[in-house]
């Protein structure tokens, strides 16, 4: 099953499209993040399939084939705004009371201990509470109503290190605890590779990659060489070059089983190198299914 | 790629009951409270001052005003009161667009503003069934509220209309009596939704509000009432002094010569009768064989006026509920 579908999405605001030709499949059972920069579509794409926002054009399908914002939907996601809004007027114990209302359940029990642990007060008013803590609630609220998808829109953009730490793990223990799928948009990368299993990687509202964070690990290496043979691989499957006054780095579409190129190391890429290469490179792509371009062809590289 | 099982959970799929109606009472409640207890503490307050100068009018009157042309009646009751039944009447104006601005126009603009739309619009009950749910029972309750107030407003008025003092079609006392003031303040309410809708932002969306109100009663009271019903017509002088007069005009021969008021009746009694002053304009021009045509709203009319004007202001009302609805379930995020 797929927790979102979309194909040939594309929203439009006025003359500006906010996503264009969007077509993704996000596999249930993930922590998936959303990554791009500022403007690529990723808030546009959530907002589109949590059922806020409806299509200019293509199709989006979340829950396996359940429109956004059908009943079914809205009672298997929830989801977690950008600056995770709640009622500043309202206490945490409001804040539940009125979620339980609007929804067919909400596990009270596991909110509240959720909150105890946390040491949110009950009976605080939600503008009296920290950034973190606020963004705790507003979560803590959102897992109470035993989803199938929890939706976050750049959920710890705002927090501080510690703050944004915690609001993690709560997300990854519900995944790992309770078997919730996430799909969390974010440009902070650098918790990503604790975090998500799953990447899609937005630019200029289009996807440019998609797949899980093993195989996408596993199918790219950086070459580390003589900076004057860089220019050799121009026109070969390279996603990035990075040159140095006497090195190069090459990110490219290589296993560990493809052999270096003599003068060259091989080196494993982390999950952030990675993201980060493919952001400076919107034309490079790196998408399941049927191959497209010269960047599928990954032998090419130590030819 | 494939899914993880998902642990069970009770009937999520085919046949979803959706979330009852009445869960919304509680959440329309405590979000909404503050500003039914901010309409209630005014029209509280207003209560408790009509009923404390009323008893004081009731009293005047039937001490004095027996017969009401009395020497008493004129020093003691209508000397005394009119002054202060005017101001009432005037102040209560502002009251229904004050309770529709200020419990309409924040129902949405304030989720827009401030981000919780987002929240919202996005729990199991869904969208639409969220704003009917608040809206509908908060328009009931200002109506209601209003509906209430009116009733004790009609009978602090009630010995100025005894006495002949105001006409029951006034045009500051129409909008205030009967089902006329709660149907107002139920259109105040429908277009401070609608406001806060389109606007997205509460202070703008109220003072919007406002002004949509005053332009629709002004409308209403100066264009549209008088149509209600097809006026009678008469060449009869002496009309009953309920009668609400809303055009006097002057024919010659069958044809229609010229209005009651205007340049064109002072010249043509100058010409007539120049210089007399021992007889009146009527007398003069009725002499001269001009024959006075009024057309005016008998007093008994005034009922169904109100009920044509409570049934015209809650089908607005309806209509203004129904596109606010329809688009919050059609906005782009």
């Amino acid at each position: 099953m797929n927790v979102i579908e979309a194909s040939g999405l594309g929203k439009r605001y006025g003359s500006t499209w906010a996503l264009r030709e969007c077509s993704l499949a996000i596999p249930a059972g993930h922590v998936a993040a959303l990554v791009g920069p500022n403007g690529a579509g990723k808030t546009t794409l959530l907002n589109l399939a949590v059922g806020l926002a409806e299509p200019t054009a293509g199709g989006v399908t979340v829950l396996g084939g359940v429109p956004p914002g059908s009943p079914a939907a809205l009672d298997g996601i929830a989801f977690v705004a950008q600056d995770t809004p709640v009622y500043k007027n309202l206490s945490a114990a409001d804040m539940l009371h009125l979620t339980r209302n609007l929804n067919r359940r909400l596990d009270q029990d596991y909110a509240e201990a959720r909150l105890a642990e946390l040491r949110i007060p009950l009976n605080r008013k939600a503008g009296k509470l920290s950034g973190g803590q606020r963004a705790q609630l507003a979560l803590t609220v959102a897992l109470a109503r035993r989803p199938r998808l929890l939706v976050l829109d750049e959920p710890v953009a705002m927090l501080d290190p510690v703050a944004r730490h915690d609001f993690m793990a709560t997300v990854l223990a519900a995944a790992a605890d309770d078997g919730v799928s996430v799909v969390l948009s974010s440009h902070v990368l650098a918790e990503l590779e604790r975090v998500a299993d799953y990447l899609i990687l937005l630019s200029r509202g289009r996807v440019q990659v998609a797949g899980e964070v093993d195989d996408l690990l596993a199918s790219h290496r950086v070459l580390t060489g003589p900076a004057a043979e860089a220019g050799r691989y121009a026109d070969r499957p390279v996603v990035h070059v990075r040159r140095g006054a006497a090195q190069a780095h090459l990110l490219v579409r290589a296993t560990a089983d493809d052999p270096v190129p003599p003068g060259w190391e091989a080196h494993p890429v982390g999950l952030e190198e990675l993201a980060l290469a493919y952001l400076r490179e919107p034309g490079a792509a790196a998408l399941p299914g049927p191959a497209r371009g010269r960047n599928t062809q990954p032998s090419e590289v130590t030819r | 790629m494939t899914a993880l099982t998902m642990p069970a959970r009770p009937d999520h799929d085919a046949g979803l009951r959706p979330v009852p109606w009445r869960r919304m009472a509680w959440v329309t409640w405590r979000q909404h409270r503050a500003a039914l207890a901010g309409v209630a503490a005014l029209l509280g307050a207003l209560a408790v001052y009509l009923w404390l100068t009323g008893l004081q009018i009731h009293h005047a009157y039937a001490t004095d005003c027996h017969p009401t042309s009395s020497l008493a009646c004129t020093i003691n009751f209508t000397g005394r009161y009119a002054t202060t039944g005017n101001v009432v009447s005037i102040f209560l104006q502002a009251v229904p667009a004050l309770i529709g601005a200020f419990t309409g126009a924040p129902v949405l603009a304030r989720e827009l503003e401030t981000g919780t739309f987002r929240y919202a619009w996005t729990q199991g009950i869904g969208r639409w069934r969220w704003t009917l749910g608040k809206l509908v029972p908060l328009a009931v309750a200002v109506a209601a509220a209003a509906g209430a107030f009116s009733m004790l407003y009609s009978w602090y008025n009630q010995p100025f209309f005894a006495a002949g003092y105001v006409i029951p079609f006034a045009t500051r006392m129409f909008g205030l009596r009967g089902v006329a003031f709660a149907a107002w303040t139920l259109a105040a309410f429908a277009i401070g939704a609608l406001a806060g809708m389109l606007i997205r932002r509460t202070v703008p969306a109220i003072a919007a509000t406002l002004a949509a109100y005053a332009g629709l009663a002004l409308a209403a009271a100066l264009y549209l009432r008088e149509h209600y019903i097809t006026p009678l017509l008469t060449s009869n002088p002496n009309l009953p002094g309920s009668a609400w007069i809303t055009s006097q005009w002057y024919t010659n021969g069958g044809k229609y010569a010229f209005p009651a008021r205007g340049t064109q009746i002072v010249n043509a009694l100058s010409q007539l009768c120049p210089g007399t002053s021992n007889v009146s304009p009527a007398q003069c021009l009725s002499q001269h064989g001009y024959t006075q045509w009024t057309s005016y709203q008998p007093g008994s009319r005034f009922w169904p006026f109100q009920w044509i004007e409570g049934g015209w202001l809650l089908a607005l009302s309806v209509l203004l509920i129904a596109a606010t609805v329809w688009l919050v379930r059609r906005r782009a995020a």
